[in-house]
């Protein structure tokens, strides 16, 4: 029988993948469910721009790339914590270098007490049975590649559970750093996260490299807070300039419950996030505020789904996009009220910023609703810099590169302003700008 | 200090500036007086280095140098400010983190030694009592929710920390109340200094009762058509612009 012609990605990541040799492969159901899911990406392969979800992001070149699964050097390289500690984040650490655990690197000293936080490989030894529902579901869309891709190879990620009432002082840093391999590899982290009632957390979810690399990371994060439970999270993506990341979370919060998420794209080649925000109970509110900050070639794509299903639940998104070079950044804010979820109040502002007459930027805001007493406003632009304003600087002797950086940083800082952790904001801030141009 | 021969500009393919001529000397106060349209804010754009504006013919030499070959930021190290018509809202930057940035990018290329936070801070303070400016506003984003009389004393404090040599105040005077133009007067009048020469953009008589010119240019059609001392301001006054209409230009407006 002829085997049908796949594309690269797909063939070498088959080739590649050992399901046998993956964490927790003794396990019936989730061997079943890693199978499974690994048949369906090979029958489906890639989406193309024609599936909605990736009208924006071709993926015809990263198909035709190889990528080695894993890497075998992983546990051995090393790497400068140093270049990678963030002000204000001292607290608990755990540490992945190319998608695999270090634990050398991690610090779990001074974990409080009620909080559990493992990474997936040895979960999968101590408690598998309660991340099985996690970790055995299956994806049926068409452009659930990625998710496929994970659910069949991810062999590590974070567990990190939080006990009802716990306050964690200290904010835990999740540190994935790539590091330059021999080869294009690839790996796959999952994280189940869970804050029991009324526990408060707060998380800097940080995506780094050293040196030059190609690498290609999948990463899909479960994020549930029980009634009155309070997230802070910070995702900050500065991948290397090669690499790509594909990242898809949902946040689930129950009632009263509160998530502050703050997410930086600076880095990466091909990035993809698809964010889902689902609040289920009565007076939960979800608060985003984002950022894209791209130049050169790169490609960073956001698709964001907040779905208000209970009532009196609040979301408020503010998304800031700045596009220099020939980069290219999406944004696809969808808001849906369900039926019944009276009482909602859903805000969502995405502005962008075009440095260049060759970089582009899609946003698409989208509103859904289904219930009757609703409050939602949404908007959505993409303008220059204000020449006024740069002249107005440059006429006060500040020359026109800093000043362009200037009101650049000056755009998007409204989406830092809300963090509460100033060391944290301090640094960021720095590292936004950067990012940013300086012709 | 300043030369300006026989300045053509043009804006938007229009013929603005015809043959302007002008010279200032250090400590001078120069008040350019016009009808609307006669080219007022052109000249204050041209000397500052916004884009759009042609320079077709004759020269404007600063200290003896050519300054319309300098960008804006390097006129302003130079030594020339321009207090804006209307001064821009700039979200997202606070004022005194602005005011920092461009003092030090300033001393930066005159290549004078940057002034870190505490000796701004204290400079900050010294002309604050000049300039009878609430902290407060420092603390905001430029301009930003100012009235018009704040965004104006808000032009005026910025000169009076950037310490320019010669300074262009367009129409400095236009929309605010009494209260505040006397503000705003005091606060230029605090400025003044041998070193230092003013060049008063404004269509009205009015500022010049509060700061007293040493010599007043009437400008009509591009060109300046008649000079004076402050007297002239009052004969504007009584007559109107359309006193000078019909006059020819004058060759060069010697000070």
């Amino acid at each position: 029988m002829n085997q049908p012609v796949r594309p690269p990605f797909v063939e070498s990541l088959l080739a590649s993948a050992a399901l046998s040799r993956l964490p927790g492969s003794d396990i019936a159901w989730l061997d079943a469910a890693r199978r499974e899911n690994l048949a369906a990406f090979e029958a489906a392969g890639l989406p193309d721009t024609r599936v909605e979800a990736w009208k924006y992001t071709a993926l015809r070149a990263l198909g035709q790339r190889r990528f080695e699964h894993g890497d075998s050097q992983a546990a051995a390289r090393a790497v400068d914590m140093a270049t990678l500690a963030l002000p204000g984040v001292d607290g608990p650490r755990l540490v992945f270098v190319n998608g695999v655990f270090r634990a050398d690197l991690s610090s779990l000293s001074s974990l409080p007490a009620g909080v559990t936080l493992q990474p997936l490989s040895q979960a999968l030894r101590d408690d598998a049975e309660s991340l099985r529902f996690a970790l055995s579901r299956h994806y049926r869309e068409a452009g659930d590649a990625f998710a496929r891709l994970n659910a069949a190879l991810a062999g590590d990620g974070v567990v990190l559970r939080v006990a009802a009432g716990t306050r964690v002082e200290q904010p835990l840093h999740l540190l994935f750093v790539g590091v330059p391999a021999g080869s294009d590899s690839s790996w796959h982290l999952r994280h189940v996260i869970e804050l029991g009632e009324g526990a408060e957390l707060s998380l800097v979810e940080h995506h780094a490299s050293t040196g030059e690399q190609n690498h290609l990371a999948t990463l899909v994060a479960d994020i549930v807070l029980r009634d009155g439970a309070k997230l802070q999270h910070t995702l900050l993506q500065d991948a290397a300039e090669g690499s790509s990341l594909i990242r898809r979370s949902s946040l689930h919060l129950g009632a009263r419950a509160h998530a502050l998420l703050h997410v930086l794209e600076l880095g990466g080649a091909l990035v993809r996030h698809d964010l889902q925000a689902e609040l289920v109970g009565d007076g939960a509110r979800f608060d985003l505020r984002g950022v894209f900050a791209l130049h050169g070639r790169q490609h960073v794509d956001t698709q964001l789904v907040i779905r208000h299903q209970a009532l009196n639940t609040t979301s408020e998104s503010l998304w800031r996009g700045v596009a220099d070079q020939r980069s290219r950044g999406v944004f696809r804010g969808a808001i849906v009220v369900a039926e019944g979820a009276d009482g909602s109040d859903a805000s969502l502002s995405c502005k962008n910023l075009l440095l260049s007459g060759q970089a582009e930027i899609d946003t698409k805001p989208e509103l859904e609703i289904y219930a009757d007493d609703v409050k939602a406003a949404h908007g959505a632009t993409v303008g220059q810099l204000d020449e006024r304003a740069l002249f107005y600087l440059r006429s006060r002797g500040i020359p026109k590169a800093e000043a362009r950086a200037l009101l650049t940083v000056a755009f998007c800082r409204a989406v830092l302003e809300s963090m509460p952790n100033d060391a944290l904001r301090e640094h960021l801030s720095g590292l936004l700008l950067a990012h940013l141009p300086n012709e | 200090m300043l030369k300006i021969e026989n300045l053509h500009a043009r804006v938007e393919g229009k013929d603005i500036l015809k043959g302007l001529s002008l010279t200032v000397n250090p400590g001078e106060v120069h008040a350019i007086m016009g009808p609307n349209g006669a080219g007022k804010s052109t000249l204050g754009n041209v000397l500052s280095g916004r884009d759009g504006y042609e320079v077709t013919e004759g020269s404007v030499l600063f200290e003896g140098r050519d300054l319309l070959a300098l960008e804006p930021e390097e006129r302003a190290a130079a030594g020339v400010f321009l207090a804006l018509q209307y001064p821009v809202e700039i979200p997202g930057v606070n004022n005194t983190y602005f005011l920092r940035a461009a003092l030090n990018a300033q001393r930066k290329q005159r290549g004078e030694k940057e002034l870190d936070s505490m000796q701004f801070l204290k400079l900050v303070r010294e002309k604050l009592k000049i300039m009878q400016i609430s902290d407060e506003l420092l603390h905001r984003a430029v301009n930003e929710g100012f009235s018009g009389g704040e965004k104006k004393r808000n032009e005026i404090f910025q000169m009076a920390v950037l310490e320019p040599k010669l300074a262009i105040l367009d129409e400095t005077d236009s929309g605010l109340d009494i209260d505040a133009l006397k503000q705003v007067a005091q606060g230029v009048n605090a400025l003044r200094s041998s070193e230092r020469a003013f060049l008063m953009i404004t269509h009205y008589q009015r500022l010049l009762d509060y700061i007293e010119p040493d010599f007043v240019h009437v400008l009509a059609d591009g060109r300046i058509v008649e000079s004076g001392d402050k007297t002239l301001a009052l004969k504007l006054e009584e007559h109107g612009y359309a006193w000078v209409g019909e006059r020819s230009p004058v060759a060069g407006a010697q000070a």
